[in-house]
């Protein structure tokens, strides 16, 4: 099977990391696709991978009593999904529908966090790359909650 | 009320800048539930007015009062002034409810243009919020008759929800143009909507810039300027000289004699609506400025 | 400060300014001047000399105005009442389109008029500086305002050296006065001697030294110009005064300072400040028509930033807190202006002092803004939302 090494290089995510650290983590990664309206996540479920998008188109979604699901934010070539699998208890907050036919890398939760744990600097470069990416979504989500559209009556 | 005259008929000197030119609605077109497009052509003959791109005019409806609305139509475009209007109170309401054969009033155009000569031979990310679209599309049809003289044409452009993307066709059309990449977003998709969904400032990760090259016309909400601008400079490396973007205030007069719409020193008629970054550095943030 | 010799100085006396004012008059000039009206001192068109306040003056403090009698007969033996010079130049109210609907088109009516001629009488230092200011505003830019300009263009200004400062003066701190320097065609001083009423006028225009000769007036006597310029040189022992040093970049550089709320906890927002300063311009546009819709009008009014819908755009205004408008108004007189139009907003009239119900001082202001004062604790104006002690 070919290695997925080079695949992981060259996603944003992984931009600039050691190629150790790659070589440590390309044990967790397998390759998969999904077609539109197939669900990747569902809230409430146990969160074993996150993903790494290389083609196509995501909808993260919320549900609330009757009315249809929210999409809160999509994410396209280049994004991550999913980070739920980092702290505990390991349960997606939200689901994710497949908008456009995806192409992506999963990695494993489980086998990501032993890594982490036997090698503290593979985690905290992780961890960075998290913290980044978590910080940029919640800046875009509190300017989304402004609503600065709206006509302010 | 004010008295009666003794001579009617004679219309005032032109040199007069409060005194409104009549302009005919040569058409209305709907482009979402609550904005429209109305295209307007002299009333009495004389030629229409020409305007650069970014420029606005004072538009009166007859009893009801006067507006400032950015010119949304094509400069090269002779006989015509368009424009693209969003209902939000009683005044945009009496605008947009115009049939065709309505006289408008129409003063100017007024205000500084987008840089379109000094920006040659560099990328020009255009990035647009809601309605703000409007007085940045005569900057693109501009830059694509002109297309030798810009290298790239990248048009960020996010709205409310799927229903309120402004021109829709020409976006689409704009993005099959050479060099010309078009990515929009909205804040609110639904169901049927497979486009992005997110606020403006997340389709800067979609782009390879190269700073030094690049310039950005921006126009939109005031937060949402003040956020690009946060993205433009402390990530992406655009200098504030190379940052462009238009700021409105309460306008009266649109000549710079009732002072409504100052920003700091700035008259927004006068030396704006477009302002260079650098020149509103200190301003930007202001609360209650 | 003398801007003209001594030899060319005449002399007029209390009936020949009354000749002065019919000769206007004959020349169709409306002559506007100083006359005791509703219990203050304020500019109308006036008819005769006996129109004039002789005997009058004003007594004012911060937030304080009356008139009371002099010992003499001084016709301008006042200072400066609450109205200004603007009020015939850029009048408080002026219709600006009439429109006439037909169907779907509108006419537009031509209602410019002929402008007014005015002759001003008794325009003070402060009062020449500020007309210059709106010059400034309404004809040095890319448009002319062509209501003021019709009206400025044909004034006759004859101006009136200050022979006392009033309490709120401090024309003397921002190089406005109280000589007059230019801008008039007449220039007089007041001179009142033992049992002698007379007038030292000086000529500043080829017109005004044309309007002397047509009077014969006689040429004024050394020891007269003497005393009329001893009379002017007390004017400028004024009690109040600005520090201009530097004022632009200390207000640009203070958005934040504390005082701004100080001074907001007792200001009213009334905007009396500016209704009566002589140099504020702003305007707004009312839109009217009549009941069957035949008929609509543009009139322009004055407008005062202080009001809550001064900067108002859809669905809310810029400027809600009185910190907010406070601090606009004080900044653009002192530090925007020289900006926009190379002066400062500000002649040193001491109007608004006068004239703000609870007294607040621009002068004090500036002082604390540069930290010099121990602040006063504000007049508490029961909703005290800033929350300062």
């Amino acid at each position: 099977m070919e290695s997925l090494e080079p695949i992981l290089a060259k996603h944003a995510f992984f931009e600039g990391l050691d190629p150790a650290y790659l070589k440590l983590l390309v044990g967790c990664a397998s390759n998969v696709r999904f077609d539109p309206g197939a669900y990747v996540i569902r809230q409430g479920e146990e969160a074993r991978h996150f993903y790494l998008i290389r083609q196509g188109r995501i909808a993260l979604e919320t549900r609330a009593p009757q009315r249809p699901p929210i999409v809160i934010e999509t994410l396209d070539e280049g994004d991550i999904l999913g980070w739920s699998w980092l702290i505990p208890p390991y349960l997606w907050r939200f689901d994710a529908r497949i908008v456009e036919p995806t192409r992506a890398i999963a990695l494993d939760g489980k086998c990501l966090r032993m890594k982490c744990d036997d090698n503290h600097d593979l985690g905290y470069e992780l961890l960075k790359r998290f913290a980044h990416i978590v910080t940029q979504r919640l800046q875009a989500t509190r300017l989304q909650l402004l609503d600065i559209y709206a006509p302010h009556a | 009320m004010p008295p009666t005259l003794e001579q009617p008929g004679i219309s005032q000197a032109a040199s007069d800048p409060m005194c409104p030119e009549p302009y005919r609605v040569a058409s209305v077109s709907r482009e979402t539930h609550d904005t429209f497009t109305l295209s307007l052509e002299p009333a009495r003959g004389v030629p229409a007015a020409g305007f650069e791109p970014g420029q606005f005019s004072m538009l009166y409806v007859f009893g009801v009062g006067e507006l400032p609305i950015s010119i949304s139509g094509d400069p090269e475009q002779a006989g015509r002034l368009t424009y693209t209007v969003r209902s939000v109170g009683p005044a945009t309401q009496a605008l947009v409810s115009r049939a065709t054969g309505d006289w408008l009033g129409v003063r100017g155009p007024f205000g500084t243009a987008w840089p379109l000569e000094a920006v040659r031979g560099k990328d020009v990310l255009i990035i647009a919020g809601g309605i703000g679209l409007a007085p940045l599309r005569p900057a693109i049809y501009h830059i694509l008759k002109h297309r030798d003289d810009y290298v790239r044409l990248i048009v960020l452009y996010g709205a409310r929800c799927p229903g309120d993307l402004l021109y829709k066709k020409e976006l689409a059309a704009w993005g099959r143009s050479p060099d010309t990449q078009v990515l929009t977003t909205v804040d609110y998709g639904g169901m049927n909507w497979r486009g992005r969904v997110g606020v403006v400032t997340t389709l800067f990760r979609h782009l390879r810039m190269h700073p030094d090259k690049t310039v950005a016309f921006i126009c939109g909400p005031e937060i949402m300027m003040r956020y690009v601008i946060t993205e433009l400079e402390e990530n992406r490396g655009v200098l504030p000289s190379d940052i462009y973007l238009s700021i409105e205030r309460n306008m009266k007069c649109a000549v710079g004699f009732c002072g409504h719409c100052q920003y700091g020193p700035y008259f927004i008629c006068k030396d704006g609506p477009v302002f260079c970054y650098q020149k509103l550095r200190g301003l930007l943030g202001k609360h209650e400025l | 400060m003398e801007t003209t010799a001594e030899s060319t100085r005449s002399v007029l006396d209390v009936e020949g300014i009354a000749q002065l004012i019919a000769l206007l008059q004959r020349r169709g000039y409306q002559v506007a001047g100083p006359t005791l009206r509703d219990g203050a001192i304020n500019y109308e068109v006036l008819r005769k000399l006996e129109d004039l306040p002789a005997g009058w003056t004003d007594e004012q403090a911060p937030g304080r105005y009356r008139v009371t009698r002099r010992k003499d007969n001084a016709l301008f033996g006042y200072t400066v009442g609450p109205q200004s010079w603007k009020k015939f130049l850029h009048p408080s109210e002026l219709p600006l389109v009439e429109l006439r609907r037909d169907g779907a088109n509108f006419q537009i009516l031509h209602n410019h008029g002929v402008p007014p001629r005015f002759a001003f009488l008794g325009v003070r230092a402060c009062e020449l500086a500020a007309i210059a200011v709106q010059d400034r505003v309404f004809q040095g830019g890319r448009f002319t305002d062509p209501h003021y300009e019709g009206r400025r263009s044909q004034v006759f200004m004859v101006a009136v050296h200050c022979t006392q400062a009033g309490p709120n003066c401090f024309c003397a701190s921002m190089g406005t006065g109280p000589w007059a320097c230019t801008g008039f065609d007449l220039a007089l001083t007041e001179v009142i001697d033992g049992g002698r009423h007379l007038f030292v006028v000086e000529a500043g225009t080829k017109a005004g030294t044309e309007l002397l000769e047509e009077m014969y007036a006689a040429p004024a006597p050394p020891e007269l110009c003497r005393q009329a310029e001893e009379s002017v040189r007390r004017a400028s022992l004024q009690t109040r005064q600005m520090d201009t040093a530097g004022i632009r970049d200390l207000l640009y550089e203070n958005f934040d300072h504390p005082e701004w709320d100080n001074v907001a906890a007792r200001c009213l927002s009334c905007a009396n400040c500016t209704m009566v300063c002589p140099t504020c311009f702003c305007t707004t546009v009312d839109d009217l028509s009549e009941v069957t819709g035949e008929r609509a009008g543009r009139w322009r009014r004055w407008d005062s930033c202080f009001t809550q819908s001064f900067s108002y755009i859809h669905g809310g205004s810029v400027r809600t807190s009185s910190t907010s408008r406070f601090r606009q108004w004080m900044t653009h007189k002192l530090a925007s202006w020289i900006d926009q139009f190379g002066t400062s907003g500000c002649v040193g009239c001491g109007r608004c002092i006068t004239w703000c119900p609870v007294g607040i001082d621009i002068t004090e202001e500036v002082r604390a803004i540069r930290g010099g004062r121990a602040n006063a604790a504000p007049v508490s104006k029961g909703d005290n939302i800033h929350g300062i002690a």
